[in-house]
């Protein structure tokens, strides 16, 4: 593993209006290939921080260096920034009103300028990855919510990030769904890819995860390997949030 | 004149979707004549003894000759009205929905600023007085000297100045439909958008407008069939659609029974059946994508 930092944030926070705190102060790097987890309680800010990596939320103060880019800069590039960084959402936000392969085609069009064709077998492709090409000319409504999340996986990587961001996506999804998903990430980060991930599946973060961050209140409380965490927390916040999700 | 952005202008036109009538779907607990849309009868029976009258009657007949003419002129300056309405609508609706940040470049930012304010302003004007007043005003007020300015000197028929009269103030009414119609799409859908490196315009163009007019179709239809409605303020201007000729027959023979009968005949027969064709277009556009929601 490479030791050049994908994502640098640095004493970040973030405030939703004047009383609400939900981030006070997280600094974190990530490597080039690292698989990292952030895990916490509802309302622990985890979200929050991966939000503010490709400023969907705009940071109120710190700093958040992509790829040798200030994204707090005024005058940084953004949308640049967020064509290289793939983001899946909870709720998948496949676009309703275009087809699958249209949803995977649409910002290599939009934003690479990519011809039709191309795009379109850059889309089958990443479709066959994620395991389900057959469904290219169905609309999001058919299909299951494992399906809609694996093509929005297929729709961040048709764009070739260098960074995947994943803001809890298994959350959304029936039981039985969520190996279908967890497998896609569990394979991508087998190939390398860079991957921050919310999740509370600690399966996941056991078996792919390089670091494992422990967020609470706004703040990370405890980082270290899977192992360092899940077994052998210093924290006693930290032991007794895994007691209480690793106890079934 | 409807509530523009709520929902159907008949609900119960427009809220059959399924492909059976509503009415003839089993319940326990209800009988058919429970479910039946009697008001449909009803309304059938007035609607035929009209027809009857102008079909049977000699007086009725002439006044339907008189009259009925006004039908083109009526639809033309709806349809002409409403084209431009809708365009002046689709400027303000998206001017209103501007949105600036921080990190918006400050002459964008204010210019931004400055549009979404000026269409706010237009728009609460407008929708803050009647429309009666506002076609007399805009019609002999404003469009006159505007024209002479450019030339123009009494040169635009009152066909034209009416039209765009109307078209003036739908457009503001419009315009509350488009903004409630693009701010209906789900955030999700803008942030995917947002997160794949599209600029906020692409995002508007591809995701949203695409998105929002599905949901901006109906309340849009009910506001043809206002302006339809509408039209007959024209007669004020002394345009000679439908209102302002049985205006005149009537006068002249006296016959204010048959003449307004016969413009009641005809408005109803146009709203009823730009409603039938409104529902179809809105059974269509819901069977059409089954990504729609």
């Amino acid at each position: 593993m490479t030791t050049k930092p994908m994502i640098t944030v640095t004493d970040l926070h973030k405030t939703f209006g004047e009383h609400i705190h939900a981030v006070r102060g997280v600094s974190l790097s990530v490597a080039t290939g690292e698989v990292v987890v952030i895990v916490g309680p509802s309302g622990s800010g985890k979200s929050t921080v991966l939000r503010c990596m490709n400023t969907l939320e705009t940071p109120t103060q710190g700093s958040v260096l992509v790829d040798g880019v200030e994204l707090t800069d005024r005058d940084a590039d953004i949308d640049a920034a967020r064509a290289e960084m793939g983001m899946v959402f909870q709720q998948f936000n496949l676009f309703s009103h275009l087809t699958v392969l249209q949803n995977v085609t649409l910002a290599q069009r939009k934003v690479r300028a990519i011809g039709k064709a191309e795009a379109a077998a850059e889309a089958m492709r990443q479709l066959t990855r994620v395991g389900i090409p057959e469904k290219a000319g169905s609309y999001p409504r058919q299909l299951s919510g494992g399906q809609q999340q694996r093509v929005a996986i297929a729709r961040s990587l048709a764009m070739n990030p260098k960074v995947m961001l994943f803001d809890e996506p298994t959350s959304a999804l029936d039981p039985e769904m969520i190996k279908e998903v967890l497998d896609v990430m569990l394979e991508l980060a087998a190939e390398g890819m860079t991957m921050i991930v919310v999740t509370h599946e600690m399966g996941f973060a056991r078996a792919a995860a390089d670091r494992v961050f422990f967020m609470d209140e706004g703040l990370i409380v405890e980082s270290g390997t899977p192992e360092d965490l899940f077994d052998n927390a210093k924290e006693e916040r930290t032991q007794d949030f895994f007691a209480k999700v690793l106890s079934h | 004149m409807p509530d523009p952005i709520a929902g159907t202008y008949d609900p119960d036109f427009s809220m059959k979707t399924d492909t059976e009538p509503s009415w003839t779907k089993r319940s326990d607990t209800t009988a058919w004549y429970d479910r039946f849309p009697w008001w449909g009868v009803i309304l059938f029976l007035i609607w035929s003894t009209m027809l009857a009258k102008i079909l049977f009657d000699d007086d009725y007949d002439l006044a339907w000759k008189r009259i009925s003419p006004g039908v083109t002129l009526t639809i033309r300056s709806t349809i002409s009205a409403f084209g431009l309405a809708t365009a002046l609508g689709l400027i303000l609706g998206l001017g209103r929905t501007l949105q600036t940040d921080d990190r918006t470049n400050p002459l964008v930012r204010f210019i931004k600023i400055s549009a979404r304010n000026i269409c706010r302003t237009y728009i609460e004007f407008i929708r803050g007085i009647p429309i009666l007043p506002l076609i007399f005003t805009v019609a002999l007020v404003i469009i006159p000297p505007l024209s002479e300015s450019v030339g123009l000197k009494n040169k635009i028929p009152s066909e034209w100045r009416a039209i765009i009269a109307l078209a003036l103030i739908y457009g503001a009414y419009i315009a509350e439909i488009i903004r409630a119609g693009v701010q209906s799409v789900d955030q999700g859908q803008v942030e995917a958008g947002r997160s794949l490196g599209l600029t906020r315009g692409a995002t508007t163009r591809s995701i949203v407008l695409p998105q929002a007019i599905r949901n901006v179709i109906p309340p849009l239809g009910n506001d043809f069939i206002a302006i339809l409605k509408d039209t007959s303020l024209l007669s004020v201007l002394g345009v000679l659609e439908l209102t302002q000729l049985t205006k005149q027959f009537a006068n002249s023979s006296f016959k204010f029974r048959e003449g307004y009968l016969v413009l009641t005949f005809i408005y109803l027969s146009l709203t009823i059946v730009l409603s039938l064709l409104l529902q179809q277009l809105e059974k269509y556009m819901t069977k059409d994508k089954t990504g729609a929601r």
